[in-house]
């Protein structure tokens, strides 16, 4: 007889202690410091929406800061309305209101435009699979930038887009550095449970399924081309919100605000936290927005690398994490843990 | 944009189409060689060959006469893609496919990182061994470096096809490539043909940055864009056939060229993007390529 709970209970206990911390850091640290936090989130949410496509689904994208942008220049648009951007010689499309929409609202609609581009991506990328998959998303990375600056009558071109600082809303009495960080935090809370019960659940079953035995999947009636479009349209979804939040708390974007480079590092970044598990999520999430600064700036030793120093760290942190724990941090949290629950569980 | 359509004009843009062509088809038929014998589409390849082009620019930024610093820097990219594959790739060779793409991308984070910490991010001129100048053939001006690029290239291409033709080593390794374990039956040491491989992709790749460098300038980023248009073409000609990737990097090369003289929407701006469309195109209607096997799934 063993108690069946503890396991989910330990958890329980870790993501409340969770929540605590998110909620009460901003008391805790300064405001630069809070910005980084914000990213954090930020990243948080693209790397669930990456996880979903690449660690349940198999599908690998290297072109995710891609789908960012499309999430990003949405908003963008969105928050400023017709007045607000140049116009070269051409109308904008009469759906986008004259005077903008409140920040807020523009992320789910990001998210949702940006959901379907990635569904219809989705569909000729079901002839595609593993490396043909990663290079085509590979090179919709490299040509994102191109294409943002051909249509400049809608982005802005090279010179970009700035965007207002937006305001707390119902007159809350906070700094909008503050609200941007909760902002950030809520949408990431709310998909990270949305990611969860799709994972736990039937279609979670089916997109590892197809991951891991096409043929054995078709055969259960597990049908490819309706989960693997789905995986891409959420995934993409959570990239198009993860790129709004972006946008707006970087109060500017242009087409090297979503460089290849940050595609490239979110796939690394989610195999260093685990692919295929939810909780390594938030280390990816971290890993990606401090590595860079701490391989600059080592925290212990007096010296100050170069900028490329991070880059370096980042691709040699992922080729030991290959090498060393496949499972990457999540891999080595559940070893850690596994003896601990067992103990725990075994009544005396 | 022309305003009037004219054959000197025409057969210029071909030509440097075909130069450019070179270059790629030499990139793609390093991702070939490696993606023939290991299976894996190698996305540090780019980088390799960057940083070995740096390499050739030290050699010269210190004296060292241009063919010396060449050959040179060949032997040190082939030394480098022995190690990469025995390092890095060997170990996890039977890992799943996934494993071996991840691994390669962090060898290319970290070697652009590496470029830009040894020698600074700024951009460098990078010399070339032919005169900018131009010939004149029929009516028609041919950059003498055009012309260069495309005979080393092909010069390369060529000299690659005769060893695997000709010699038992060539043999032995396309023999691997057909089907490493009766090869290693018949007394062929397997990991040694793949580190070749690896070896000669590395090769190719320093010729194609080489190449490539004293046109678009060297930076640690430069082959970025190569390396797309060299995947292209390899998926173009079919990603396991060499002689499709050398077709499908010339072709690249000229419609590229064509595209963005002559159809306005397309400009200068836009001939990635076409590159893309190319490759989506191609991977969705045509995932064999122009020249590749069909590959029979069995359950």
């Amino acid at each position: 007889m063993t108690r069946r709970w503890v396991g989910p209970a330990l958890t329980a206990l870790v993501l409340a202690g969770a929540v605590v911390l998110i909620v009460f850091l901003p008391r805790m640290t300064s405001e630069f410091r809070l910005g980084q936090f914000t990213y954090v989130a930020i990243y948080f949410i693209a790397l669930l929406g990456l996880n979903i496509l690449t660690g349940y689904n198999g599908q690998i994208s290297l072109g995710h800061a891609a789908f960012m942008a499309v999430g990003g220049y949405t908003a963008a648009v969105l928050i400023l309305g017709q007045e607000g951007f140049k116009l070269v010689g051409q109308e904008p499309a009469e759906i986008i209101p004259k005077h903008g929409i409140t920040p807020i609202w523009t992320i789910p609609i990001a998210g949702l435009v940006t959901g379907v581009i990635g569904y219809l991506f989705g569909l000729p990328a079901l002839r595609l699979a593993g490396v043909s998959l990663a290079l085509a998303t590979f090179a919709v990375a490299v040509s994102m930038p191109a294409i943002a600056k051909r249509f400049e009558h809608l982005t802005g071109g090279g010179g970009g887009l700035s965007l207002p600082l937006p305001e707390a809303p119902f007159g809350w009495d906070i700094s909008p550095p503050h609200w941007l960080y909760y902002e950030a935090w809520g949408a990431a809370g709310i998909l990270f449970v949305v990611a969860w019960l799709l994972v736990r659940g039937r279609v979670g079953r089916a997109w590892r399924s197809i991951r891991d035995g096409e043929v054995a999947a078709v055969s259960s009636g597990v049908s490819p081309a309706v989960y693997k479009t789905l995986a891409f349209g959420i995934s993409s979804a959570y990239a198009g919100v993860a790129g709004a939040l972006f946008a707006i708390q970087n109060s500017y974007i242009n087409p090297d605000t979503f460089p290849l480079t940050l595609s490239i590092l979110l796939l690394a970044s989610a195999v260093i936290g685990g692919l295929s598990s939810l909780s390594g999520v938030i280390v990816g999430a971290l890993v990606l927005e401090f590595l860079p600064i701490y391989a600059q700036e080592p925290p212990v030793f007096d010296v100050n690398f170069a900028k490329q120093a991070a880059p370096v760290v980042f691709g040699v942190v992922l080729m030991l994490i290959v090498f060393l724990m496949p499972g990457g941090a999540a891999g080595l949290l559940r070893r850690l843990t596994r003896p601990i629950v067992a103990a725990a569980s075994r009544r005396s | 944009m022309p305003l009037a359509f004219a054959w000197s004009d025409f057969a210029q843009q071909v030509t440097s189409g075909l130069a450019a062509g070179a270059i790629y088809a030499s990139l793609a038929l390093a991702l070939v060689l490696i993606y023939q014998t290991t299976n894996v589409v190698n996305f540090a390849q780019g980088e390799m060959a960057t940083f070995t082009t740096f390499i050739a620019w030290m050699f010269m930024d210190r004296g060292l006469p241009y063919w010396p610093a060449f050959a040179l820097t060949l032997l040190i990219a082939f030394a480098g893609g022995v190690g990469v594959e025995r390092v890095l790739i060997r170990p996890i060779e039977h890992r799943p496919e996934i494993v071996i793409v991840i691994m390669t991308i962090g060898l290319l984070i970290a070697l652009n990182g590496l470029t830009g910490w040894i020698w600074g991010p700024e951009v460098k001129a990078f010399d070339s061994p032919f005169p900018n100048s131009s010939v004149i053939v029929g009516g028609v001006a041919i950059s003498v470096r055009d012309i260069g690029t495309f005979c080393v290239c092909l010069g390369v291409v060529v000299l690659l096809w005769l060893f695997f033709r000709f010699t038992t080593l060539g043999l032995a390794m396309r023999a691997v490539a057909f089907n490493p374990d009766a090869s290693r039956l018949m007394g062929v040491r397997v990991g040694w043909m793949l580190a070749l491989g690896w070896g000669f992709a590395a090769v190719l790749g320093a010729i194609a940055g080489m190449m490539a460098a004293p046109t678009i300038f060297l930076d640690p980023d430069m082959m970025i864009v190569v390396l797309i248009y060299a995947f292209a073409a390899a998926v173009l000609g079919g990603i396991d056939s060499p002689v499709g990737a050398v077709v499908g990097g010339l072709l690249l090369g000229v419609v590229i060229n064509l595209l963005g003289a002559y159809v306005n929407f397309v400009g200068n701006e836009l001939r990635l993007p076409t590159a893309l469309a190319v490759l989506l195109l191609v991977l969705v209607i045509r995932p064999t390529g122009l020249f590749g096997r069909r590959v029979v799934r069995r359950v």
